[in-house]
């Protein structure tokens, strides 16, 4: 055994590409995602009727019908969940109350109205189109810059304004540097509402335990366990009496499944409600509309710029859009990245505004990147815009700035403590490997035949590991010293069974990122074993395992947190298994390696001893232990570096604990005729310290950039001005595919991180942050060749947008020629449908008017009409069941006719409620006499919101058109007293075909 | 055609992975959800429900169809192929599944059976796609995890190395 042992020791698993353990699972179908968890019998399942309103009050509810439905065991509505449970604690002190549905009012379409639990789910779904909610509808706040000024709506009365919180910072002098620059340069950015949209949404599986005061909870949450107590809270119980657990399988989370934690709640309260344990699956117009998403921003930044290109102070204005409410831990994103401030470069002096506000919008919550796409997009892009102001070239500009080479660990103006690092190597290094130089040829003999080509560059630090007290900095000093956070604690437990067989459990909570593989990696290496021999189980519970508020998986916690946790647990067992095994060898125990599952002494390696029965003796003689040794080999890592402390009194912070470093350099060409952005070429350099697994960093890499293509070029959650959501499906919510994603050519270099036992420092949210800015600084260099002015290039960067920029605005259709569909970038309300038409009716006008201000006759002119009360004089409520194409189920319409000039003319104006929203519209029917009998004329123009804005309005338009045909072919039926007449096969085939209305 | 009643459950019958199963599905019951709740396979995952995304895939008669745009009893009396076919009966990967094993194709995996039954139907018509045919069909499924890049490059080691197209030449 010797030599194998001498070979073995040489095996090392940690900095090798091994392939995962996950996969063999995952590729026969055979992971137990959160959807396929056992339920018991009984269980329930929930369905939640949400607001189709940005912004309304709730006058009423009415849940009787949707009660009587068939299998709908409970209806639950924002004041029953008012009666037993707390709002949910914010990090702000405002009066901003959330629970887990709407109370009084409702603040973004797709705030969660009623919960509905049937025995199954389609039983739930049926019902909600039976529940009648009186809505008025208030003016909502949609721009995030209106909603700061006086006058405007207000999405919490309570607080008197919608701007939440402003806090301004000082490092430095940057008064001074400003005023002695050679120059100030500045630009205003816009950066949007994204998401990167796990494929699986959020699902919940609750059950309350009335004997025990418990709730237990299964669902694919992804910490951070801060969450744990606002939950508990909320539910009015103690933190033990809320066990979370959470499966080992979830596709995707990217931050969003942070913001699982309200519907928790909700099914909680369901269960407690109904008696039985609930279930609800989030759908995807669900998670679109109102699960997370990035905070979109306007940043106003400043640089002050000596000519030789070196920038002396940077100053911030970063407006952030929160949406409705603040939810736990928000206004993260705006303060998870403060320490780094001034990214890669040496600059320190520094102002800084951060405001938040709300708008009329689905709240905000982590998104992978976290607050770094927003800041970088600033940065990247005013410098930039420095490079072409003073005439250098931007790479020039960018070495001229950057933290230099030799300083590590370096303090950054706001208190990052940067661990390694060689920026400028990184730089040359990618450079050259990457082929810039041939690059530029490409570029200048692209332009030279009249192409639009650019070449765009980026620069970040990429934080990992956040400091649990980044949010400090958002209260005023003396009220944080009252209560002061900082730290991260990390755990991971080691556990060697009576029969030598070793498992892992562990705080990171995965979604896909590989930690069982690097985790078994991790303690092999440690024990001597191969990473098949280690079981690592990362499903999560609260109720037994080791957990700290930083449990769970966001800000790349896991390679210098969690892993480090499992390092020094396996450290521990390896040195009790070295304690038990030395008296038996005769050799001292730190002497002992463990290799090929033995443990020897390295200088006569046949003096050896199995692991497995070293660890069993453990278990099997406990009194044979060395004096005071505890039985069992079962070991617990926990880990907090020192280095994340507390903000100090010149409000700086160390946010995070290692800070890896990004370059990227692009070529992109612009179609001149469309728009369209082709990337060409993209070069990614990392230094991300030592790598675990290069095969899983390398897939962090890709993922990230994937992402990051779609947040540059297509992805955008767009709102109507009056707040209606309009991005719901992934058909408008476009994402990107293999065909639009190139391969980028990943470079690594390896600085290992001085402040993280394994060196290794965050991979996952680089590119997130560099590349969006980095296509847009090439798609700049592009039309910047054209003499186009690139102020104002926004994300994201769709071929309409370029096109404007490139040709202009479009000018106005000729006259007689369609209007153009207007575009979402600008959109005006909810999607708008029009229409017009004429019908012969055999009677005399007279009659038609009759027939359209009688009650009777006007109930059964209305299509699917079976109740109509009257309100008030020619003012009407019609209960109606349609069904033509996607417009079915059961809608509420409120009709009322006015301007009667009898017989002639009459406006009708009116609402209709159902479950695909809400829609407000008017119209327009005149009379005029002809020989034998009346030419009815209509026109109408109909305002959707709610579901039927978001998931593509235009599918309505031949709903409208046969809705408002059937009301006339009715009407002709009612007038003439014959049946509705019947449409010959031939005038239906023209129609369906479009031909003929 | 047999008569189908609203708010009846009625028998479903498949030839699912080669073995025949039954279950009872209301006439407006997804395929998708009837695999999953009704017969319990765990392959089957639904990203979207309208047809875009793809995780739901399946073969039902050697067709690539999405299960959430499928009733379940549109597919009484047909073969249905899903992911978990694809091992052998110990559950050794197919040489498909190892090439995306080795080229890390799959992160959180909640896209990958059914690109995988995209990439089985595809390559018995197609043997040795070059790479921008390759993506162009993968373009009909939507990964939010892994950039593509894996997946990309273990179909095309495996037609190289392994697939119909391998053995062929
Ligand atoms: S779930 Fe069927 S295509 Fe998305
Ligand atoms: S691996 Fe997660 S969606 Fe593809």
């Amino acid at each position: 055994m010797a030599d194998d042992a001498a070979v073995a020791l040489k095996e090392r698993y940690v900095g090798q590409p091994v392939e995962r353990v996950e996969d063999a699972t995952l590729l026969t179908g055979k992971a137990q995602f959160s959807d396929h968890l056992p339920t018991r019998a009984g269980t329930l399942h929930a369905a939640i009727l949400r607001s189709p309103h940005a912004h309304a009050r709730i006058l009423s509810i009415d849940t009787s019908k949707a009660a009587a439905r068939p299998g709908v065991a409970a209806v639950i509505t924002g004041e029953d969940v008012r009666a037993i449970s707390d709002p949910f604690l914010i990090v702000l002190r405002q009066p901003m109350h959330q629970w887990a549905l709407a109370v009084d009012k409702v603040r973004y379409v797709g705030d969660p109205v009623v919960c509905v639990v049937a025995d199954d789910r389609y039983h739930a779904e049926d019902a909600l189109a039976f529940i009648d909610v009186e809505y008025e509808v208030l003016p909502a706040v949609v721009d995030q810059e209106a909603a700061c000024e006086d006058g405007m709506p207000l999405v919490h009365e309570a607080m008197g304004a919608n701007v939440a919180s402003v806090r301004d910072f000082t490092y430095g002098d940057p008064d001074k540097a400003f005023a002695e620059a050679d120059r100030i340069v500045k630009l205003r950015t816009y950066y949007p509402r994204n998401s990167q949209t796990p494929l699986e949404g959020f699902v919940v599986n609750a059950e309350y335990h009335s004997g025990e005061n418990l709730y237990d909870v299964a669902s694919n949450y992804q910490g951070p366990f801060t969450s744990h107590p606002v939950m508990s809270l909320a539910l009015r119980v103690r933190n033990s009496q809320l066990r979370m657990r959470t499966p080992q399988w979830s596709g995707g989370g990217f931050g969003i499944k942070v913001q699982i934690f309200p519907y928790v709640v909700l099914m909680c309260l369901a269960s407690k409600i109904a008696g039985r344990p609930v279930k609800w699956v989030e759908d995807r117009l669900e998670h679109l509309a109102a699960a997370a998403a990035a905070p979109n921003r306007v940043t106003t930044i400043e640089a002050a710029v000596k000519n030789d290109g070196t920038v002396t102070a940077f100053r911030f204005d970063q407006l952030d859009d929160y949406g409705a409410f603040l939810r736990a831990p928000m206004p993260g994103p705006l303060y998870r990245m403060h320490g780094i401030l001034t990214g890669a470069y040496d600059i320190k002096n520094l102002a800084v505004t951060n405001r938040v506000v709300m708008t009329n919008k689905c709240p905000s919550s982590m998104v992978r990147g976290f607050g770094g796409p927003q800041m970088y997009f600033a940065i990247e892009r005013l410098m930039h815009k420095v490079a072409v102001e003073i005439g250098m070239d931007p790479l020039e500009v960018m070495r001229r700035n950057l933290v230099p080479e030799g300083v590590f660990p370096y303090r950054a103006a706001a208190g990052a403590l940067l661990d390694s690092g060689n920026y400028p190597e990184a730089i040359e290094r990618a450079v050259n490997e990457g082929g810039l130089a041939e690059l530029v040829r490409r570029r200048d003999a692209a332009r030279k035949e009249g192409r639009l080509y650019g070449i765009g560059l980026a620069t970040i630090v990429e934080p990992a590991q956040s400091n649990m007290g980044y949010l400090s900095n958002i209260l005023p000093r003396d009220e944080r010293a009252r209560n002061p956070k900082g730290g991260a604690v990390a755990n991971a437990t080691v556990n060697v069974d009576p029969l030598g067989t070793v498992s892992v459990t562990a705080d990171s909570i995965p979604q896909g990122q590989g930690h069982m593989t690097v985790l078994a990696q991790i303690v092999a290496d440690e024990l001597g074993l191969t990473p098949d021999d280690i079981k690592v189980s990362l499903d999560f519970d609260t109720a037994k395992d080791a957990w700290s508020i930083a449990t769970g998986n966001y800000s790349s916690r896991f390679s210098s947190a969690t892993a480090v946790a499992a390092s020094k647990a396996a450290r521990k067992v390896r040195d009790k298994l070295a304690r038990i095994a030395a008296p038996g060898l005769n050799v001292e125990p730190e002497k002992l390696e463990f290799a090929g599952g033995k443990i020897f002494d390295p200088v006569n390696p046949d003096n050896a001893v199995n692991l497995y029965r070293v660890a069993g003796s453990a278990h099997w003689t406990p009194g044979n232990l060395p004096e005071g040794m505890e039985p069992c080999v079962r070991e617990t890592g926990s880990w907090s570096p020192p280095e994340l402390e507390s903000p100090n009194e010149l409000d700086q912070i160390n946010t995070s604990l290692t800070y890896g470093f990004v370059f990227d350099f692009c070529g992109i060409e612009i179609d001149r005729d469309t728009g369209m952005v082709r990337i060409d070429k993209y070069v990614t350099m990392h230094d991300s310290g030592v790598l675990l697994n290069p095969l899983i960093a390398n897939g962090q890499v890709y993922g990230a950039f994937a992402w990051a293509v779609g947040c540059a070029l297509f992805e955008e959650f767009v709102y109507g001005d009056d707040g209606s959501f309009k991005t719901g499906t992934f058909a408008d919510y476009l994402v990107p595919t293999s065909f639009e994603v190139p391969e980028p050519q990943i470079l690594h270099m390896e600085s290992p991180s001085t402040v993280s036992p394994l060196g290794a420092k965050g991979i996952g949210e680089g590119n997130c942050m560099s590349t969006p800015v980095c296509i847009a600084n090439a798609v700049a260099d592009a039309l910047e060749a054209e003499g186009v002015n690139t102020d104002d290039l926004a994300l994201p960067l769709h071929p309409s947008r370029i096109a404007k920029l490139i040709h202009g605005a479009e000018t106005a259709p000729a006259a007689g020629r369609p209007e153009l569909r207007p575009h979402p970038e600008k959109p005006a309300a909810g999607h708008m449908l029009t229409g017009d038409g004429e019908t012969f009716v055999p009677a005399p006008p007279e009659e038609v008017w009759r027939t359209l201000l009688d009650e009777d006759s006007l109930a059964a002119v209305i299509p699917g009409c079976h109740r109509l009360d009257r309100l008030g004089e020619n003012d009407y409520r019609a209960d109606v069941s349609v069904g033509v194409g996607p417009v079915r189920g059961r809608f509420i319409a409120k009709v009322k006719l006015d301007e009667l000039v009898e017989p002639e003319s009459a406006k009708l104006s009116g609402s209709l409620t159902g479950p695909l929203g809400a829609s407000q519209g008017e119209g327009h029917v005149r009379l005029t006499p002809e020989a034998n009998g009346t030419r009815v004329s209509y026109d109408y123009s109909i305002v959707l919101t709610g579901t039927v804005a978001s998931v593509g309005g235009r599918m309505l338009e031949g709903a409208a058109r046969a809705l408002v045909r059937q009301f006339f072919n009715r009407l002709v039926a009612q007038v003439g007293g014959g049946p509705e007449p019947a449409e010959s096969w031939w005038s239906r085939l023209l129609r369906e075909l479009g031909i003929r209305k | 055609m047999p008569q189908l009643n609203r708010d009846v459950r009625h028998p479903v019958s498949l030839t699912l992975n080669g073995k025949k199963v039954q279950g009872h599905a209301e006439p407006r019951m997804l395929l998708s959800d009837f695999l999953t709740h009704e017969i319990g396979i765990t392959s089957c995952h639904v990203g979207c429900e309208h047809g875009v995304c793809g995780a739901c895939t399946v073969l039902i008669d050697g067709n690539v169809s999405r299960a959430c745009l499928t009733f379940a009893v549109q597919a009484d009396g047909a073969a249905v192929d899903t992911a978990e076919s694809l091992a052998d009966d110990e559950g050794e990967l197919s040489a498909l599944q190892q090439a995306f094993k080795k080229h890390h194709g799959l992160q959180c995996g909640y896209c990958t059976p059914g690109i995988l039954m995209s990439i089985t139907a595809y390559l018995k018509e197609k043997p040795k796609p070059t790479e921008d045919e390759l993506r162009d069909m993968l373009s009909g499924h939507l990964c939010r995890c892994t950039g593509y890049v894996g997946m990309v490059r273990a179909v095309l080691d495996y037609c190289e190395n392994s697939g119909a197209g391998a053995k062929a030449e």
